[in-house]
Order: C-alpha cells, then structure tokens, then sequence
C-alpha cells in the first residue's frame, strides 16, 4: 500500500488541469505575437488571467505570473522593500515562522542592500504575535518599508491573523504581502477585502502544474523588477508567458472554486479523526498549534523521544510518505524554525513530523498509518536510545 | 537480511551496495553527512563530505534502485573523531581518525541506529573479508593487498563484526572499477579519497596550528641542549627529518630525526636514525576481533599503518597490556597509533600504542 500524506509539499495535478496542459501544448503561438496565432493564445491566457483573480478577489490587471512561488516571494519582498527604501524606509518586518523563500530573501537583502530585519515571533499556538507587532509600528512605523506575514503556515497549518496586521500597518501606510500559498484553495482568502498590497500563490498546491505561481500585486504600485526582458508582466515580470502551465492552472482554480466546501470539509474530518486517533495509540505524542485555526488538511505531530528522519524512513519503509519539515540544503534535518519559534527546544522540534492530507486521502490509509504507527515509534525510539 | 548501506559517495560503497542488493538483501542506502557546514564541492581527492558528494551517493542509490536518505552524524563524529583527533595530538600523540571512525561512527551510532530499527547489518565499501569459522565471524585482509583495509577495521570488537558486510574484499580495485561502470555507476571513475576527510585541504600541520596554536618552542638533541626552533609541536611527527630547520649541525653531519614530541614543555626531540629503533611496541585498551589474546607468547604479525608492511613478532597480553616483541626493529614509531596484530591474514585484534622499547 502506498499512503501520500504530504499534500503541503505538492498534490496530484487534476484531470481538468492536465487535460488543459496537454491540449494546450500542441496549440502554435508565442502570446506576445500580434498575430492570428499570438492572439488566440493571448486571449486564453486572459481568461485563465480573468479566472484566477476571481478566485482570489483581485482584478485582473493584479495577477502577475510568475515561474513559482519563490519567484513571487522575491519580486514582492525586495521589490516593495526597494520601492520603501526609496522614500527612506529601511526596514522590513517579517514574521518568524515564513517559509524560507521569504526569510532567505530577507536575509539577503540585509546582507546585500543595508536593510534591517526584525522578525516577529509567535505565541505557543504559532500565532502571529499582534502586541509584538502593534509596538514595534507603534515606535518605528514610518521606518517600515513593507510587512510580509505568510496566511497560514506550512508546517503547522496555523493561520495567521492577516486582517490586523494589514488594520495596523495602516496608519502609516505600509505595503503589506502575504505568502498564501498554503492558504489559497483551503481557507476563503480576498486579496481586496483584506487590502493587501501583494500576495503570493502557486499552481502545484491545489491540484496545477509546477513551475507556476502568481503574485497578486494591486494596481497602480509600483515596484523594481527581478528579471528584466520582454516587460511581458506589467513590466514587472519578463519571459515568454507560460501558457500551458497558465491555462491548466486557471483549470485547477475552477475545479477548487467548485469544489471548495465539500472537499474541505471531508479533508478536516479525516484529519481530526486521524488527529484524534494518534493521541489515542502514542499517549505522549501531542499536535502542534492545536488551540490555533488550522488549515484543514495539516497537522503537526510531536513524537517525544523520538528523531523524526528516522520516523520518516521507517514510515517510507511501510509506504507512507510524511514530511520532516525542514532539512538543510545538504539535505541533513535540522530542528524547524517554525517549531523553534513556538517555543520547542532543539530536541523536541527534531521529534516532529508533519502529516498533509488532500482530496484523495481516505479513512482507510488513515487506519492503515495508525496500524503501523506505534511499531515506527517504538523502534524510532529504540534507535535514538544513543 | 535488512541492511543499511553506507554511501560516501564514491565507487567503492556504490559497488558494495549493489552487490548485497544483487545477494538478495533489503538494503536502504545512507549517506552520512559528518560536517554540519559541508563545502558544495569536492576540491582534490579529500572527504567524502560535501553536498556534491551526497549527491553522487543519491545517484548511485537510484541506478541500484534503493531507497536514500541522508542521516546527520556531524555532532558524533565531531565529537568522537575530530575533538579526539586534536586531543591526541594536543597529548603528543598521533592518532588515525579513520581507525576512530570506524569504531564510534559507522559500526557504532549507524550500526546501532541500524539495529534499533530492526535493520541487521552495515554494508561498506571497506577492502576486507569476513568469515563464519569454528570460532565464529572473524576479519581477514582482502585480496588486494594495494586496497586491504583491515588495518582501519582492527578496532571492531565481535559484536561489530558481527554486524559488517564487506562484499568487496575478494575483488581487485581495478576489477571493482570496471564492474562499477558495468553496472552504470558513473562514479565508476570518480579517484580515490585520500588523507583526512576533514581536513579538506590536505594541510594537516596547517589545519593543527590553526587550532592548537603555533607557539614555538626549542628543538633540543637527546643531551637537552637546542639545536633549533619549531613552530608548533603538533606538527612534527616521529621519524620526521625535513623541514626542521636546525641551526647546530651534528659533528660527522649525519642527519637528525624527531625521536619525541613533548607538550607538556613544548619541547621537540631529535636524534640519530638509530634513536629511533623501536623492537618492542606496548598498546593500552586492547580490541580482540575474535578470540581474546593471552599471556602465552605467540607468533604473529603486528601492523601500524594503515598501508604499512606485517612486521613479524611475538605477542602477548598480560591482562592490561597487549606486547610485540618485533624479530627485527623499525625506525620511527609514534605513540597513538594502532598496533594491529595478525595471524596470518586474520585480525586477532589491535591496541593503541603507549610505549616504544629499543
């Protein structure tokens, strides 16, 4: 039996979407022509375009494509940062929980163009610490070049209270982005309602292609480039516009629009059974952000005494795949900042899995995960006796 | 049999992998990641640590179809191996890491780590053989005596043998080569490590100084009188005669060797060639790879280096020390190192050298 419980990493593409992709990718025409051929890609691609800002509660002059997540994330962050540092605003505010491609491109605009860094931290929950956040704006809010704080997180599935800190980056008018690509497709999410200035999605997540992501910019701002070229983006993004991946992730969009309630429904009723049941064979083990709103599809798992690499080969062993978290770019696991930052010691983070369901998951791969789940513990445990 | 593969990344455990695998074993390959700030690429022959190593590992796992993880062993081996490699010098010794590692890493935290998780065995690319015998598992010499690493494995007690799969020890290197590349290893060509995995530039003197100082100190001749200045004690082996960069020549001027290396006074000692016969060896913390040693003398071979000749000798353990009485003596030999004994091409065992008889 092959059990996939790491829909968070990615999730399988949906018929609708490769369907798309695949008709898509006999069809002639470099978007950007002024052509017959040009054009009827063109149009696709603004529908496609039309589609996703729906979805996200933007227009659709807001929707940049990009070639990922990552990519959205640095052409907001350094671009916003680099627009603030223009009128004298050299600090950027993050929380302590990003996903690295935020905190990595903050951290290289601290070592490469003079910016500052505060990062703030999260209560036991791994929610957003608004009183952190409310004194720092209160002291140094006109120093602030832009704010981003991810929707929800990756490892904990904690969602983040992104409707205050847009409310108190307010008052002195501080461009906030939020990373939801975690978010998008499993909690609502309006990127006018909230009064974002940038957001971030990706295809992969909800069922689209990889190699695609979005960045929602709202109209009118203006930011610096990454990749300078063609200006296809609104001269914010080059490259020839990916029009197969666009088009099959405008499909994955539509099947998620329409299937929005039913699907998240049934993902958090598994996910809270299979909660409820882990606690119930691993007394000791207990779920990460549990007292916090989570995305329904994840949950967090501390197994004490235990290091979670070795969980994750045993579970690989009987076919069930998981997630460590975090490992380092030589692929050794390293305690997880997100863990760290609810106050886990450098042990206790390292005894951590975290389990993501999806559309497909069914009870039955959630009895059989629990069958074998003390047998993995308990030699986990034995192994980590050193 | 569930075994664990370990994979540095290099031909030889590559081979060693795909070997148990085509044995009919469960095998799951594991790359140990022992710096816990390894550098991207490999620079010359050094380590098998980097990120660029991992990777050729992973490669080699997915030709051999086998599972691949990478496990974190950077504290132990810091702790065991590297932190003991500077106290031992720090002491005048001079210690084999390898040896070392061996020992405390890979059949100990993997193999433990193993076992714990119901895996019965290590597998590596070590040039050695093991055999089931009226005495039980023992470890010989491989065939290839260019290759043979017996040598580092003379720290492994039976429990540890016990749990080591060797399937390269009755193959040449040159013929491992050639079935690596058969087998589409691409690492089939890939040179040899050599030196110190974790001193990746290959200056060990360099890499000592850096961390237990250069403080320089007299170079004294046998009656105690100088006769020049070291820089840094620690970098001066036994037996060593250039680049000591003596002031006072010698009256027939005949050369002078490093006899002793004295921290605690900083002192370096020097001598003539015959000053540094040794005909009887003295190892501390004996390890028997079988049978345990007696009083009774025995004829045998003892090694001290890694590629070094058998020396002929007797032996004998008198319950706290294991004694070579050497048929003809060498020149050059420093304390730390391993004195592994052989009976024939079997390992009966090894000690750590604390004393040197003329």
């Amino acid at each position: 039996m092959s059990i996939y419980l790491d829909h968070a990493a990615t999730t399988p593409m949906v018929d609708g979407a490769i369907e798309t992709m695949t008709v898509q990718m006999r069809k002639l025409g470099n978007p950007s022509s002024l052509h017959t051929h040009g054009r009827a890609i063109r149009k696709e691609i603004e529908e496609a375009r039309e589609v996703v800002a729906t979805s996200i509660g933007s227009l659709p002059s807001e929707v940049i494509f990009t070639a990922s997540g990552t990519e959205a994330n640095n052409t907001a962050l350094k671009g916003l940062f680099w627009a603030g540092q223009k009128i004298g605003r050299n600090l950027i505010v993050i929380s302590a929980i990003e996903h690295h491609a935020i905190l990595d491109p903050a951290q290289w605009l601290v070592e490469h163009e003079g910016a500052e860094l505060v990062k703030i931290g999260v209560d036991s929950n791994g929610v957003l610490n608004i009183g952190e956040l409310t004194n720092l704006i209160a002291q140094r809010g006109d120093e602030v070049a832009v704010i981003s704080v991810m929707a929800s997180n990756n490892e904990t599935g904690v969602v983040q209270p992104i409707a205050e800190v847009v409310e108190l980056a307010k008052i002195n008018s501080i461009p906030v982005h939020c990373d939801a690509v975690q978010s998008f497709g499993k909690v609502p999410l309006s990127f006018s309602e909230l009064g974002l200035t940038a957001l971030t999605l990706s295809a992969h997540k909800i069922g689209g292609p990889f190699g695609i992501g979005v960045l929602v910019l709202r109209r009118a701002v203006e930011i610096p480039a990454l990749l300078h070229g063609g200006g296809q983006e609104r001269e914010i993004r080059s490259g020839t516009l990916n029009a197969p991946s666009i088009l099959a992730f405008s499909a994955a969009v539509k099947e998620s629009v329409e299937t929005f309630e039913v699907r998240n429904f049934r993902v958090e009723q598994i996910r809270d059974d299979f909660a409820r049941r882990i606690v119930e064979v691993i007394p000791d083990a207990y779920i990460n952000g549990i007292e916090a709103t989570r995305l329904p599809g994840i949950i967090n798992v501390t197994f004490p005494g235990t290091e979670s690499d070795t969980l994750l080969l045993l579970l690989d062993a009987e076919g069930i795949s998981c997630s460590t978290g975090s490992a380092s770019s030589a692929g050794v696991h390293r305690p997880s900042h997100v863990l760290l930052a609810m106050g886990h010691t450098e042990t206790s983070a390292m005894s951590s899995l975290r389990f993501s369901l999806g559309t497909m998951t069914t009870f039955e791969e959630i009895d059989e995960t629990l069958r074998v789940l003390p047998s993995v513990i308990d030699r986990g445990r034995m192994a980590n006796l050193r | 049999m569930k075994l664990i593969a370990a994979m540095s990344g290099g031909v030889d455990s590559a081979v060693a992998a795909a070997r148990a695998v085509e044995a009919g074993h469960d095998v799951i390959g594991v790359h140990l990641a022992l710096s816990s700030n390894p550098q991207k690429y490999r620079s010359g022959a050094r380590g098998c640590c980097t990120v660029e190593d991992s990777h050729d590992a992973r490669r080699a796992a997915d030709v051999i179809g086998i599972p691949f993880y990478i496990w974190d062993m950077a504290q132990e081996f810091h702790e065991e191996v590297v932190e003991n490699f500077l106290a031992e010098y720090a002491a005048g010794r001079t210690p084999n890491p390898c040896l070392r590692c061996n020992e405390k890493i890979k059949f100990a935290a993997v193999l433990d780590r193993a076992r714990a998780m119901n895996f019965d065995g290590v597998v590596t690319g070590h040039y050695a053989i093991t055999k089931e015998g009226p005495i039980g598992k023992t470890l010989h010499r491989a065939i290839d005596e260019t290759k043979d690493q017996s040598y580092v494995l003379s720290v492994l007690t039976v429990e540890q043998i016990q749990g080591a799969i060797f399937p390269l020890g009755d193959t040449r290197k040159t013929d491992i080569r050639k079935e690596a590349e058969a087998r589409g290893l691409f690492v089939a060509n890939k040179p040899d490590s050599h030196d110190i995995c974790f001193v990746p530039t290959g200056d060990n003197a360099g890499w000592l100084r850096d961390r237990l100082g250069s403080e320089t100190g007299p170079i004294v001749d046998q009656a105690g009188h100088q006769v020049g200045q070291h820089k840094g004690a620690y970098t001066y082996t036994i037996g060593q005669r250039r680049g000591l960069g003596l002031s006072v020549p010698t009256i027939d001027g005949s050369p002078r060797f490093v006899l002793k290396v004295e921290p605690e006074t900083n002192t370096v000692v020097v001598g003539s060639r015959e000053d540094l016969a040794v005909s009887t060896m003295v190892g501390e913390n004996p390890v028997w790879c079988g049978p345990a040693v007696d009083n009774t003398p025995t004829r045998g071979f003892v090694q001290i280096r890694a590629h070094g000749q058998p020396l002929a000798c007797t032996y004998h353990f008198d319950g706290e020390l294991l004694t070579a009485q050497l048929d003809e003596p060498i020149f050059g030999l420093a304390t730390g190192q391993a004195m592994a004994i052989y009976d024939g091409d079997r390992v009966v065992g090894s000690a750590t050298i604390c004393q040197t008889h003329s």
